[in-house]
Formats: structure tokens, sequence, C-alpha cells
């Protein structure tokens, strides 16, 4: 099975703004990678230098064996991207748009349109087909971008942000597409939604500050924190000592962050003082805030809805 | 080759068959803004630059299509990332252009039809002269499309894209000596007016066409000129861009 490589990458852009500093990684190419982090982490930079869009400063990357730099063209061969803020071009339809990106990707013409129907067909919107992308809703005008990657049959994937900005309905419609999508093909993803990446990711690397801080599965991500539970109580519940985290959630609940017997203990001493809680191994948005010191969404405005 | 054929398909449907398709009224603006000054010069002239001016008008159409490719590309590229997709598959760079570069001449295949017929019925000169003309044409579309697309990968935003392109028709098209002769001009306005690539081709068309006197001296000269100013802009585009981002 191929890999993606990282070795040392570091970016600074022309301005002399430093994006990406020493980034070093090995990934299997298969499943979906979600690369996550705050905005301005450095995610787009990374997912540009991979896909051969952007030159890195430092450093080197390889995609199965294959140079981003000295095998570009070999690579474009097998990679569809759709870069963040990419749109479907308003004055085409889904299956003109994906027809010519089919084109572009070398296919024959009856061939790029035979692939545009049922790639538009496969994401729900037969009835759109012909419409102008312009009048179709941001989430349609997302799964026409999502449509022409299935349809290009490339089997490395990158899509930076591709759930960003819509709605929760059209964002887990995405996210099921793009879930059968990486049954046989490679999925790079950037978001931050975490309970997404969380639910879908194989694989989940935390980038912050231009730093990869973290990379693994779930389970591993959680076997290098300190604490791998988290209890949920009242904030005026009477907890015994113990080792760990304390923070108030956004539900005025108190969150404590610890480890497996340390939660046992806080438990036991919960349920004699009759307090309602919960107990859970601690999810993506508790890894993040451990490693990061801060949430994703600190700091930046939640943007729900185009 | 039968590839690159599809890519080439690609850029043109995109940039020109599907738009025109989806908005007919494009036509009727790629054949406007070249017929409109044809129609006041032969009016102002009382019909006695006619022959003059249908040329102009080939010249024009030929020019704008620099313009209306570099204003394409940097729509496409920066208000869909159209360019980022296609970068990162078989499509090279050239292709990419090139299909461009010809869905603008398809765009102002009206205009071009319309020009070409009046020039049939009213442009009197022999076939090598015909061939001469087709020469410069296709010479001003080059330049106009290398200056384009060297323009298009500088610049980051579309207004600022479109500010330049309207400069740019303004200068070298609507005030050149392009509808009209440059014999019109008096002295040091005529001086300036050859700092456009268009006064040359104009020159040299309009002498094909025995509007205007041309010895042979001053031929080779704009000959010569066109070539340069061609392979410079040919030169200077394919340096500027840029297909992957440094
Ligand atoms: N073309 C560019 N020129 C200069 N700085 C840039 C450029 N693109 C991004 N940056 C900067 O690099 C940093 C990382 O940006 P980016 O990779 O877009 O982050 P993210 O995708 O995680 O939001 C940010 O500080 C951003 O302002
Ligand atoms: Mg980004």
């Amino acid at each position: 099975m191929g890999e993606l490589v990282c070795d040392g990458l570091g970016k600074v852009y022309s301005g002399g703004k430093r994006a990406l500093s020493s980034v070093s990684f090995r990934i299997p190419t298969s499943g979906v990678f979600a690369l996550i982090g705050r905005n301005g982490a450095g995610k787009t930079t990374l997912t540009r230098i991979l896909s051969t869009l952007l030159e890195p400063s430092e450093g080197g990357a390889s995609i199965d064996g294959l140079d981003v730099m000295a095998d570009a063209n070999r690579l474009r061969e097998r990679m569809a991207v759709v870069p963040q803020e990419a749109r479907a071009i308003a004055w085409m339809s889904p299956v003109q748009m994906i027809t010519a990106y089919l084109l572009w990707r070398g296919l024959d013409y009856r061939e790029a349109k035979r692939r545009a129907l049922y790639s538009v067909e496969k994401v729900g919107m037969s009835e759109h087909a012909n419409k102008l992308n312009r009048n179709l809703s941001g989430g349609m005008k997302r799964k026409v971008l999502v449509a022409m990657v299935i349809a290009s049959g490339a089997d490395l994937i990158f899509l930076d942000e591709p759930t960003t900005g819509l709605d929760p309905i059209s964002r887990k419609e995405l996210w099921e597409l793009l879930i059968d999508l990486s049954k046989d093909r490679f999925l790079f993803i950037t978001t931050h939604y975490l309970e997404e990446a969380e639910r879908v990711a194989d694989r989940i690397g935390i980038l912050d500050d231009g730093r990869l801080l973290v990379l693994g599965s779930m389970e591993e991500l959680r076997a290098k924190l300190p604490h791998q539970y988290s209890i949920r109580v009242s904030a005026g519940a009477d907890l015994p000592s113990f080792e760990g985290e304390k923070r108030l959630g956004r539900d005025g609940q108190l969150q404590v962050l610890t480890s497996q017997e340390e939660a046992m203990h806080i438990s036991r001493s919960l349920l004699e003082s009759k307090e309602k809680f919960s107990l859970n191994p601690i999810t993506l948005d508790d890894i993040f805030y451990q490693m990061v010191g801060r949430t994703i969404s600190s700091g930046v405005e939640e943007e729900d809805g185009e | 080759m039968r590839k690159v054929g599809n890519q080439l398909l690609a850029s043109i449907l995109v940039n020109a068959i599907y738009e025109m398709k989806n908005y007919p009224i494009i036509l009727i603006n790629t054949v406007i803004s070249p017929l409109s000054f044809l129609i006041l010069i032969v009016f102002v002239s009382r019909g006695e630059l006619l022959g003059v001016a249908i040329i102009g008008g080939l010249i024009m159409t030929m020019f704008q299509a620099g313009t209306f490719l570099q204003s394409d590309l940097s729509h496409l590229k920066n208000d869909f990332k159209l360019q980022e997709m296609v970068v990162a598959s078989p499509t090279r760079a050239g292709v990419y252009v090139a299909g461009i570069a010809i869905s603008e001449l398809i765009y102002s295949s009206p205009a071009i039809i319309i020009l070409s017929t009046l020039f049939g019925l009213f442009v009197h000169t022999s076939l090598i002269n015909v061939l001469g003309i087709i020469a410069v044409l296709l010479l001003m579309f080059l330049t106009s499309i290398a200056l384009g697309f060297a323009l298009a990968t500088v610049t980051t935003d579309i207004v600022q894209s479109f500010a330049f392109s309207r400069l740019i028709t303004t200068l070298f098209s609507t005030l050149a000596p392009v509808y009209y002769p440059i014999t019109l001009l008096p002295e040091p306005v005529r001086t300036l007016a050859y700092l456009s690539p268009t006064t040359y081709a104009a020159q040299l068309s309009h002498g094909l066409a025995g509007y205007q006197q041309l010895s042979v001296e001053i031929a080779m000269l704009d000959w010569g000129v066109l070539l340069g100013i061609t392979a410079v802009c040919m030169w200077v585009g394919l340096r500027k861009a840029r297909w992957r981002e440094r």
C-alpha cells in the first residue's frame, strides 16, 4: 500500500509570512485523512503543497513514491483537487461543469458526458442536472464539485474545507458522499468541524501555527494525552480532589478531563453523592483543547449557512 | 494528441460555447463594440473611411481578444478557483491558455464574420495583400493574447483586472489610429501614437488595402516592429506566468 510522506516541509510566503514549519509525517494513502486546525493554522498551505499547487520553501513530500515537485505531472494524472472557496462556474450547468472538468482530465467528450450524468445522479441531483449552477443552493453547488471528483476516477483526492459554510443537513449529506467515496480512494480533507472529522476520518492531524502537533487515529491521539476521559457534571457539584483539568463548557456544565483511574474515582464519589453526571472517552474537541490550549472556534465567529 | 484536443475543447466549452449558449445576449455585446465605432466613423466621414474603418474593426476585434482573455483568465482563477483545479489535473499551462485563446476567437466570431463580409464587399485589393492583412491580424491576436496572459498572472482580483483591460482597450484601440488613418493626427500626437502596437498593425493593413501610401521601408519597419512586439509579449507572458505558485 502507498504512503504520503512529508519530510520537514516548511513554507514562507513571498511577503515573509511563515505558514508552515518543519512538518513531517507519514500516512497510508487510503481512507480519510482529516487535517484540522484553527483559521490561519496552515491547512490550506499544506494542502496546496501536497496537491502540486504551491512550491514548498523547505523540505519535500511524496505520495505513493512520487515527489510532489519532480513527479508533479504523474501525480496530476491521479489526483483531483477542490481548493478552498472553489465554486461551480455560474454560467454552466452541473453536467456542463463536470463534462468540462473531465475533458481537462483528458477524457473524450462522450465518456465525459456519460460520467457527468452518472455522477450527478449519484449525488442525488438528477433534477438539477441541467439547471444553471448560479441558481442552485449553496449545498447543491458544493455537491457539484464533489460529483466532479467522483466522476474523475482520480484516486488521490484533496478537498480543502469542503463543508465549511453549509447548513448542518447539507454537511451531513456531503460527508456521506465523501465517506462512500473514500472506500476505494484516498481523501485528504481539511475541516474545522471536529465532530465530523472524528466520525469520518481514519486518521487526523492537528495543525497549529504552522506546526503539526499530533497525528494518528482517534485511539492513537487519545493514547498520547494524559487525560483520556471526560466527565460532565453540573457546575455546583462537589468533586473530590483529582489530577486533571477542569473547564466550564458552553452548556454551563463543568467538564473534567482526567485519566481512567481518576475518572473511576471521581465517578464513585459522584455516585455516592447522587450527582447526575456523564462519563465518556474524550472527543476530538477535547483533544484539540488539550493540545492547542484553546477551542477551535475561540476568537472566530461561527460561520453557518451561506 | 487526442487528449490535448479534449483539453482544448474543455477551455473552449467553458469560456465560449457554454457561455454563449446559456447567455445569448453576450453575442450582441461582442458584435456591438467593433461595429459601433465603424458606424460612427463611416457616418462622420460620410462613407469615405468605410474601408479604413472595416479594417480598424477587425484589428480592434483581434486586439480585444487579449483583453477578454485577461479578464476571463482572472475571473476563472480568482472567483471560481478553476485554474487550481486545472493545474492539479493532466492539463498543462500552454494547453489551458491556448484553449482559452481559441475560445476568445470563437466568442468574437460573430463580429469577425460580419466584418469579414463587409471587407469582402467593400475593400478591393489583391489576394496577396489580403493574406498580408490576415497575417497582421494574427500577429495582433498573438500580441494581445500574450499581453493579456501576462497581465492575468499579475492581477489578483477581478476589479483590478477589469480596470487594466478597460485602460488597454481605450489606449490601444479607441484612441490609437485604428479606425482612422494616422495621417489625420497632427504631428506631436502622431509620434505618441507610435507607442501603440495597434498603430503599426493599422498602418500596415491600411497600406496593404491601398488606403494609405506605404513605402517599402515603412512596411518593413512595421512588420519588424509587429513581429518584435509579438515576440517580446510572448516571452514576457511565458516568463511571468506561474502555473504552480511560488
Ligand atoms: N498567498 C499568501 N501570501 C502570504 N501569506 C499567506 C498566503 N496564504 C496564506 N497566508 C498566511 O499563511 C498562514 C496560513 O494560512 P492558510 O494555510 O490559509 O491557513 P488555514 O487554511 O489553516 O486557514 C496565514 O497566516 C495566512 O495569512
Ligand atoms: Mg484554509
